[in-house]
């Protein structure tokens, strides 16, 4: 199993997250997380899906997604091209000595401490998915309360942004086609 | 002007060309029934819901138009699922209307409300809640935009009780402004090129022509292609009637119940030209095995089919009709080039040898049990030039195989779904839009039960077709299955031949009921139904419960372990053994 991170450019209409979801949904595929918010464009907005990727391929997924007609764009982000961001807020018991070693580690994880109680810290993490798991798994030893995380969102390298990329469908096979246009 | 948001729906149905919609009214749609009495629209009063589907898909098969639905909100709606994905599943270009309950009281469980552009969503190509009358008329424009273009399919409008009471002022869009909706329609130029260099290089070359080829128009330039480039043709359940069925070049039907030289020649094809197929199951068979020799020119409007089931060589996207123009003008100039056609004498041999080796066949004993095939033919022989329509199960693949079909929509099923209860209903429609054509609806005696009440529409708005049940008593498919995997163990498949009395039933309906019980009374209970013109007939052909459909591939099997008949079977006596639908 690996991890894909999509980015799709839609209209803000009603149903649309509904749509998109159940897209995945209807053909099997995990969304692992789903971050959606504004853009600079009045009346577009941008979803950032961590998808579960098993045997079947993406392509197939990414193609009935274009075929929805409030999604203007889809970008599929290749490992490395991209800069990918997660906002996660976290409660963990800290009392007495604890407390101290909590804060020692939000020092050296640059994170940030919003709340403090006489029995937790709760702690603002920005980072990379792979920093966050690295800080959770030191934050268990206290015991954590409760979680919240944003779920990934991402922008690909590079001057072009999401729109003025092509919007290029591959198709597999030698003789394969890449074509502009979308929507069936 | 000031309108209300009824009237602007009448206009804009008005605007888009719509000349007859098929629905029923209810309380939230109440409001759009008023402006109806002053509209040029023609309403047929159907009398279910799913009826009201069935029949716009019929009309739109039969016109190439889009079909219109109307209902009101919550069972109104939901009784149009089927019809919807049914719409979906064969890329019918439909829309339907429903009411809903006013928005102040939407998601308050009101009466009748359902969530219908929920429920819908995974059944249309897309689907719209108008929240304000204003945006009516663009919302509209745009769900027939989407529903007759790039890949054919269902839309629905859901329509707020206040929003059609909304007073507005009428505006009537110059186009639509959909952002997010640009099929590709253009085939591009050089993947033609490098498709047609494999034609000419093949030698043993078939063209797998599916329903796009029919929704596309383009059954003029397929004759074109296929006769100039001597390539022969299968024809699939959905694409019946876009090659003459008579022409040396046809192979019939390929599939689990297709001919054999259709479904033995994709087998052992080096060249399979889809057009506007998508490799269905019911195609393909076993996949690992299916066409296992042949490169793959792959045309579809719709990038999503390509590639999905089986790897492509040359993909080409884009209109169907525009890829063949240009494949046909390209393989022309390079056989021209070449100096003619390639030799392709041993498998164009071959391939009229299996025609003539392996038909369609049955036996139909004088002295009876009538045989539904044999009430099929002689149906065939006495009305040529109808439009056909079935429902779903063995009827259905008889009527397919032993109807020659020569012309594009003049078979209408359901193919994808598989609706049970989809003829009368589409029969009605396909009358409705083609009222100087004959329409047949050859059906199963299951599936008439289904919508038969549909009948009563047609009598009541002089919609006159004929109805043929191929009345075997069962489930005849179902049967079929238990006779063939489930050790004969039959199992809630019977239905008798007499309730109800379908000639009686008919009759109550207003229209004609006959019945034929033995085969010399089939050719004049014909002659006498097709005498009445001014009523529908119901023709109750009382057949062999016992007959099978052939030749098979069992769900799951290779084509190449094709079944032509009872004395090819191997007994199943283990229902685990059964193959997997």
């Amino acid at each position: 199993m690996s991890l894909h991170t999509i980015s799709v450019l839609v209209e803000d209409k009603p149903g649309v997250l509904t749509r998109v979801a159940g897209l995945f949904a209807a053909r099997g595929f995990n969304i692992d997380s789903l971050a959606v918010g504004p853009t600079s464009d009045d009346g577009l907005s941008r979803m950032t899906i961590v998808v579960q990727v098993e045997n079947k391929p993406l392509e197939q997924i990414t193609k009935q997604l274009n075929k929805l007609v409030n999604v203007l764009k889809i970008l599929e982000h290749e490992p490395g091209e991209a800069v990918e961001r997660e906002l996660m807020l976290v409660k963990v018991r800290g009392e007495g000595e604890a407390r101290a070693r909590v804060l020692e580690i939000c020092d050296v994880f640059r994170v940030r401490v919003l709340d403090v109680t006489h029995n937790t810290l709760t702690i603002e993490a920005t980072g990379t998915p792979e920093k966050l798991e690295a800080l959770l798994a030191l934050l268990r030893d206290f015991g954590i309360v409760e979680l919240s995380r944003t779920g990934r969102i991402a922008l690909a390298r590079g001057d072009a942004g999401i729109k003025e990329r092509g919007r290029r469908i591959r198709v597999v096979g030698p003789g394969a086609e890449e074509w502009t246009g979308g929507g069936v | 002007m000031k309108v209300t948001g009824a009237q602007a729906l009448f206009r804009s149905l008005e605007g888009e060309g719509v000349d007859i919609v098929f629905g029923i009214p209810g309380g939230a749609i109440l409001p759009a029934y008023d402006p109806l009495l002053d509209s040029k629209v023609r309403h047929v009063l159907c009398r279910h819901e799913q009826g009201a589907g069935h029949a716009a898909e019929g009309y739109a098969w039969a016109t190439g138009k889009v079909g219109v639905a109307i209902a009101t909100s919550g069972p109104g709606g939901c009784n149009l699922v089927t019809p919807l994905a049914d719409a979906k599943m064969d890329s019918v270009p439909m829309v339907a209307i429903t009411g809903q309950v006013p928005t102040p009281v939407v998601g308050n469980d009101a009466f009748q409300e359902a969530d219908i552009t929920g429920i819908t969503l995974p059944v249309t190509k897309h689907n719209f809640l108008v929240k304000d009358a204003n945006d009516l008329a663009q919302t509209i424009r745009a769900a027939f935009h989407i529903a007759s273009t790039g890949r054919p399919g269902p839309v629905l409008v859901d329509i707020p009780k206040d929003v059609q009471l909304q007073e507005i002022t009428w505006e009537w869009p110059d186009g639509v402004d959909l952002p997010g909706y640009r099929p590709t329609t253009k085939g591009n130029l050089k993947q033609v090129r490098t498709a047609a260099k494999m034609i000419l290089e093949a030698k043993r070359p078939v063209l797998y022509v599916g329903g796009g080829v029919i929704k596309a128009n383009a059954a003029r330039e397929l004759h074109k292609l296929a006769v100039d480039g001597r390539l022969p043709v299968v024809t699939t359940l959905m694409a019946r009637g876009a090659f003459p069925d008579d022409h040396e070049l046809a192979l019939g039907m390929p599939g689990m119940h297709g001919a054999y030289p259709a479904v033995t020649a994709m087998q052992k094809a080096d060249l399979l030209v889809a057009l506007g197929a998508r490799f269905d199951d019911r195609v393909t068979g076993q996949l690992s095995s299916f066409a296992p020799e042949a490169k793959v020119i792959h045309v579809d409007i719709d990038p999503a089919e390509i590639g999905k089931n089986r790897a492509v060589d040359v993909p080409i996207v884009g209109d169907v009709r525009d890829v063949i123009s240009k494949l046909h003008a390209e393989l022309k100039r390079r056989q021209d080039e070449a100096g003619g056609v390639p030799e392709r004498g041993p498998w164009l041999k071959t391939l009229k040898a299996w025609k003539k080796d392996f038909p369609y066949r049955y036996e139909q004993p004088a002295d009876g049990p009538l045989k539904p095939q044999f009430a099929i033919e002689r149906l065939y022989e006495h009305a040529s030039d109808a439009i056909v329509v079935s429902g779903v199960g063995q009827h259905q693949m008889w009527a397919s195989q032993f109807w020659r079909f020569s012309e594009p929509r003049t078979w209408i099923n359901s193919g994808g779904l598989g609706t049970m209860g989809f003829a009368v209903p589409a029969a009605l429609g396909a009358a409705a839009g083609k009222p100087d054509r004959r329409v047949i609806a050859i059906d199963g005696d299951g599936c008439f039960q289904m919508t038969a009440q549909e009948l009563a529409t047609s009598s009541t708005e002089h919609i006159p077709f004929i109805t043929a049940i191929i009345n075997n008593a069962h489930l005849g498919m179902v049967r079929q299955w238990q006779e063939l995997f489930y050790g004969e163990r039959y199992s809630q498949v019977y239905l008798s031949h007499d309730v109800p009395d379908y000639a009686k039933l008919a009759e109550a309906y207003g229209c004609v009921g006959l019945r034929a019980e033995h085969p010399d009374e089939v050719d004049a209970v014909i002659e006498k139904a097709l005498s009445v013109t001014d009523r529908s007939v119901v023709i109750d052909f009382r057949c062999d419960p016992r007959e099978m459909v052939f030749p098979m591939v069992p769900a799951g099997a290779s084509n190449d372990d094709i079944i032509l008949g009872p004395e090819g079977l191997r007994p199943v006596n283990d229902p685990a053994e059964a193959p997997v639908a």
